[in-house]
């Protein structure tokens, strides 16, 4: 294996060296360039997002936990996963918890490896709530990178992905997001963009919604 | 031509008999063209993207056997594991000693084209192990037991009927329906238990970052995530092209890419791998697997021309864009890569002895050269491999394995015609007086006479219509 390496490598160099190339200079300036003002973000945010179905609920930093609960509870959700170790996952279930249950969906920690219930997770959730480190006006996407805390499943298995989204962390496109928080410095396992529920138009071009998959994406805007 | 070479005339003659075929692609090639142009409206924003595209593009090439080995060094430190495969054999065979060392019986699949050049289906099925394709469009090509037709919408071919009968015929719980929506929630039931219980998840990749060993997946479905995160092993498949240098180049190439392919600003998900499941996290596969493939890359890049072609980063436009594609279809091609891009990458991996025929499946429009996102002269190689098949030379496998007598003499006949006055005059002249009485059938103008009327020859040369004008002959 070693040996197609070197051979690869070494036809690569022979090649190279031979007919060097010397690219032109990259000019990042049509990226750098794009800007919107900070109410126009987010304007460009939720069009673009809900061009491809994507749901919002604005709320606020008080208010977030309850009116998640009284919309999923609206929507006949049985359950939520969450995670149990955020700071928004705890006050997901101190103030569910006080505010009684009733009626309302059931909380699911992720709280262990996925092995020990992947048949449930599968087929048993109904939503899953994920916090996100932002989001892009260029293209309307959110910023996801998952944690031990916030595992990677959480936000593609159940049938509904709600993200809470800081209507203050907003970027103009994704290369001002990961230059300006200096990813290239250390990437985590999974960055992940989102910016729709998942989506197909592999039959005759027809669009059609969940096909692997959450069927639906609700952002949470919380000021 | 050799024994082994594909018919391209014939089978694209019979797709052109083909009127379902024609108005299916007709129909989709229409659509993507003009919802490109809307996602490149501004000109301005389009050549910027376009000019840092290429340069993202041409400066991962001028450093590629760094860059590779940079890739290899980073994802080795995130413990992503990497193998190298000179052949597309030896790729099958480090995919398959991965998944018999795991015990895998059932493999999950991303799209992915390498692995289309590879024949991994095939080569896994017949070692006992069944590989199933996720990608909705992959899935019903595998279903139909046929090859995809295009690089980025597999079952373009294929309008809803079809399908539909398809899944009626070979999915077990189907019940027939016309609806879309239904068609793709029953793929996504069958699918579900697969990626729950696939021991192997494959993928290929979008692009690989050198400066972080991250490999980038776009993706609409979330197939692409589900089989790169759920099964404990996940096995990538590349062409040692993908890479580039910095983490920062993704973005341009990125935008590029999803708007010139689907006339999207963005995939649904765009998912940056950099590490298998580290202590502590809950999920995500506990086995990376980079497998980098060459299969004749490294010969193209040897050359300062054919180089380009390794720009490329899969979007498919040109195809979308394609005179010849769009009227034949993508399987006319009989090669994982169809349409332009297809015509120049083909015959440089396989050998222009079995593609030697796809250079001339072009009109030489430029249509694909003026929206390639990342300015691959494709018209100026078609020419050039044109060239090569009739050359004996060293710069591309096959090289002169077209070459013909009859052919030669023409050219030789038609340049000594051309450098001498008195010999072009005479030419001219005999075929203004007897062109008109040389019949169709003729061999080599039947090729252009049975589909065509045949051309009339005027009866006087434009020579003799200018004297006639009082223009003097230089």
């Amino acid at each position: 294996m070693s040996e197609s390496r070197n051979a690869i490598l070494g036809k690569l160099r022979a090649g190279r060296d031979a007919h060097p190339l010397t690219p032109p200079e990259s000019d990042f300036a049509v990226l750098r360039n794009k800007r919107w003002d900070g109410a126009e973000r987010l304007e460009r945010i939720k069009r673009m997002m809900e061009a491809v179905h994507t749901e919002f609920l604005e709320t606020t930093e008080a208010d977030w936990p309850a009116d998640v609960q009284a919309f999923l509870k609206a929507q006949g959700t049985r359950n939520l996963l969450f995670g149990p170790a955020t700071e928004a996952g705890a006050r997901l279930s101190t103030e569910w918890a006080a505010s009684g249950m009733a009626g309302g969906p059931e909380l699911i920690p992720y709280a262990d490896r996925v092995e020990t219930f992947k048949e449930r997770l599968f087929d048993g959730i109904d939503a899953g709530i994920t916090t996100t480190l932002g989001a892009i006006a260029d293209t309307g996407s959110l910023i996801v990178w998952p944690t031990p805390e916030e595992p990677r499943l959480m936000s593609l298995v159940p049938h509904m992905h709600l993200a809470l989204l800081r209507a203050d962390a907003l970027y103009d496109t994704f290369w001002q997001a990961m230059t300006e928080n200096r990813w290239a410095d250390g990437m985590p396992t999974n960055a992940l963009l989102i910016s729709g529920p998942s989506k197909t138009a592999d039959i005759e071009q027809t669009l059609a919604y969940g096909v692997h998959g959450p069927k639906r994406l609700v952002v949470v805007i919380v000021r | 031509m050799g024994e082994t070479s594909i018919n391209f005339a014939k089978a694209s003659s019979a797709a052109l008999q083909d009127q379902q075929l024609r108005g299916n692609f007709r129909r989709a090639m229409d659509g993507l063209m003009s919802k490109r142009a809307v996602q490149f409206a501004d000109t301005a924003e389009w050549n910027g993207v376009r000019t840092l595209g290429a340069s993202v593009r041409l400066r991962a090439l001028s450093k590629l056997p760094e860059l590779l080995e940079k890739l290899e060094a980073n994802c080795t430190k995130n413990g992503i594991q990497v193998h190298w495969a000179s052949t597309t054999d030896e790729a099958n065979a480090i995919v398959l000693s991965i998944m018999q060392r795991v015990n895998a019986k059932l493999v999950v699949k991303g799209k992915s084209m390498v692995s289309e050049e590879m024949h991994l289906n095939a080569f896994l099925e017949k070692h006992g192990i069944e590989s199933l394709e996720s990608d909705l469009g992959e899935y019903i090509v595998q279903l139909d037991e046929a090859m995809p037709s295009h690089i980025i919408m597999p079952a373009i071919h294929m309008n809803t009927k079809q399908i539909a009968h398809l899944f009626k015929q070979k999915i077990k719980e189907a019940e027939y329906t016309e609806d879309v929506a239904q068609l793709t929630d029953l793929a996504r039931r069958v699918l579900r238990k697969k990626f729950a219980t696939a021991d192997v998840g494959i993928s290929g990749v979008n692009m690989a970052v050198a400066e972080t060993g991250t490999l980038c997946l776009v993706e609409n479905e979330g197939n692409g995530r589900m089989s790169t995160t759920v099964p404990p092993v996940h096995i990538a498949v590349m062409g040692l092209e993908k890479v580039v240098e910095k983490l920062e180049d993704v973005p341009p190439v990125i935008s590029l890419l999803t708007r010139s392919a689907t006339a999207q600003p963005i995939t649904t998900y765009v998912n940056m791998i950099s590490s298998p499941r580290k202590e502590g996290e809950k999920d995500g596969p506990n086995e990376i697997h980079l497998v980098i493939l060459d299969n004749g890359r490294s010969g193209i890049y040897a050359d300062e021309e054919l180089r380009n072609t390794l720009r490329c980063i899969r979007c498919g436009a040109c195809m979308n864009h394609c005179p010849v594609y769009t009227k034949v279809g993508g399987h006319a091609y009989q090669a994982p890569y169809p349409g332009p891009i297809g015509s120049i990458l083909m015959p440089q991996v396989e050998g222009l002895e079995k593609r030697g025929e796809l250079p001339h499946a072009c009109t030489m429009c430029n249509a694909c050269v003026e929206i390639c996102p990342v300015k691959i002269p494709i018209v100026e190689i078609m020419g050039r491999l044109r060239s090569e098949a009739v050359h004996p030379g060293d710069a591309v496998r096959g090289a002169g394995s077209h070459a013909s007598k009859a052919e030669a003499m023409v050219w030789k006949g038609w340049s000594m015609t051309y450098a001498s006055p008195l010999a072009y005059q005479f030419a001219t002249a005999l075929l203004a007086k007897l062109g008109n009485a040389a019949p169709a059938s003729l061999p080599l103008l039947k090729e252009w006479t049975n589909v065509r009327a045949k051309p009339r020859f005027a009866n006087r040369t434009l020579h003799a219509l200018a004297r006639e004008k009082g223009i003097p002959d230089v």
